[in-house]
């Protein structure tokens, strides 16, 4: 184990992560510009959609039918988990711990990409279809979160307020349920432009859709995100491509590739780096969440994927994705529909902590326990 | 060249608001705005919720003054509390009034 973790710590993208919190821990003014760290980002999910596509044409569906079902199983188990350990053992607000859970619900692509790297520098080939289960657990634990938010939110109004509030408290609930409905549902991208109902400058109008942004919007915002709309667009234009296609983008998409992320993961390290202040705000408790949860999901994910019929490889993935958490999908979600949820909380547990255990320590455990569960 | 007093809105906001708050000022009656990206810090330090502290981003608008209280007061009742925002607002002269009010307003004077 010993030995697994130092070949981990030296290879490029803990090094690079590494260099780059000691970088902002020494001020230096070293950042990548925004827009070459935005490019970079882009590059790296449409390269992964556009590879996973072309493997995903040689998969068959019954191949993936039990990987995707135990995939989804974890989408929806984790939100909960993770907001019951909040609010019970936490004992963090409803709005706090739904929305730290919105985050360990999801899943960070950049943590799945450096668990892909490292099970490749293990030599062992991973399943192709991991990039799709990856898009299949990126939505479901935003909304499963969102919508426990949105109920427990109802719950404490209706025990405050009177019962004229029974009306509104029904509405929130409702919408909640819709979400839980749209959050399993299909992948529609782009989905419907927003039906311009209000009538124009009626005061009464925009008020409609204000104070919690309405659910539609974050559906929509999650799906159009720049993460699903490169990584599900790169999946169908590499399955329908396929390999003659892949031959002739290989030499940007593929080579490149590993220089690409740990650029990428140099700039996320003095991201993390400028967020560890912060950690002497959160509390102990989080902090111990942020490491403990991440496990106690991956050896979740690793027994479902053996279940599944995973290889160690991918079993190993999997068990990544689930013990992530989401920093780039998952906050502007958040923000809008939970506003009174403090964001020092989330972006702290899941940027400075929970990122870099993964990156560091969390995967060659999960590659680890996969083993363990292969032998046994 | 003759020139009316109206009304400038500037909101300073973390950016995952821009949308929406954009699409509201215009269902307030403004009709048309302008952003900006610009980086800061209030008292609630740099912008939240976002994953580069310190963003945010300035959205103005040209608009008559019953459409300014009604930002104003959208702005105070639904975000001041929970978000990185401030709102002002400053008398400005243009030229042409009807440029900026929506077309069932009843400040809409003035020449264009």
């Amino acid at each position: 184990m010993t030995d697994l973790l130092r070949a981990n710590l030296l290879s490029p993208i803990p090094l690079a992560f590494a260099l780059g919190i000691v970088a902002r821990l020494l001020r230096s003014e070293f950042s990548l510009p925004k827009d070459i760290y935005t490019g970079l980002s882009i590059y790296l999910l449409f390269a992964l959609g556009l590879k996973g596509g072309v493997e995903l044409a040689h998969t068959g569906f019954a191949a993936i039918a039990l990987p995707a079902a135990a995939t989804i199983a974890l989408g929806c188990i984790t939100p909960v988990t993770a907001y019951l350990a909040l609010r019970r053992l936490g004992k963090f607000s409803t709005s706090d711990a739904a929305a730290i859970a919105a985050h360990y619900g999801s899943v960070s692509a950049v943590t799945f990409i450096a668990a892909q790297q490292f099970v490749a520098a293990q030599g062992l080939t991973v399943e192709g279809f991991m990039p799709t289960l990856l898009t299949l657990l990126e939505s479901p634990g935003i909304h499963i979160a969102l919508a426990i938010g949105a109920v427990q939110r109802a719950k404490v109004a209706a025990r405050e307020a009177a019962p004229a509030m029974a009306m509104q408290v029904a509405g929130v609930t409702a919408g909640g349920a819709a979400v839980l409905g749209g959050g399993g549902g299909g992948l529609a991208l782009g989905g419907a432009p927003a039906a311009p109902n209000a009538a124009p400058g009626g005061p009464a109008g925009a008020a409609g859709h204000a104070g919690h942004g309405s659910l539609r919007e974050t559906l929509r915002e999650v799906l159009t995100a720049r993460t699903m709309v490169l990584l599900v667009g790169g999946l169908i234009v590499g399955y329908l491509m396929g390999e003659k296609g892949w031959e002739q983008t290989k030499p940007f998409f593929d080579a490149p590739f590993k220089g690409a992320l740990t650029l990428f993961i140099l700039e996320m390290g003095v991201v993390a780096g400028a967020r560890l202040g912060d950690l002497k705000k959160v509390g102990p408790f989080l902090l111990g969440f942020a490491v403990l949860m991440p496990v106690a999901h991956g050896a979740l994910g690793v027994l479902l994927g053996h279940w599944a019929g995973l290889s160690v490889a991918g079993c190993t993935v999997l068990a990544t994705m689930a013990a992530s958490a989401s920093y780039i999908a998952a906050p502007p979600a958040v923000r809008v529909q939970l506003p009174e949820a403090n964001p020092t909380y989330y972006l702290t547990a899941s940027l400075a902590m929970t990122f870099p255990f993964n990156i560091l320590f969390g995967i060659p455990i999960y590659f680890k326990l996969a083993q363990l569960m292969a032998g046994a | 060249m003759k020139t009316h007093p109206i009304k400038l809105v500037t909101i300073v906001v973390e950016p995952v608001l821009e949308y929406r708050l954009t699409s509201e000022i215009r269902e307030l009656g403004a009709t048309g705005f302008t952003v900006t990206e610009g980086r800061g810090a209030g008292t609630r330090g740099g912008s939240r919720g976002t994953d580069e502290p310190g963003t945010n981003v300035r959205i103005e608008a040209l608009v008559p003054e019953d459409v300014a209280d009604r930002i104003v007061d959208h702005l105070a009742r639904h975000y001041f509390q929970d978000y990185s925002i401030i709102a002002y607002v400053a008398d400005v002269d243009v030229v042409r009034t009807r440029k900026f009010a929506a077309p069932h307003s009843t400040a809409a004077i003035g020449g264009d």
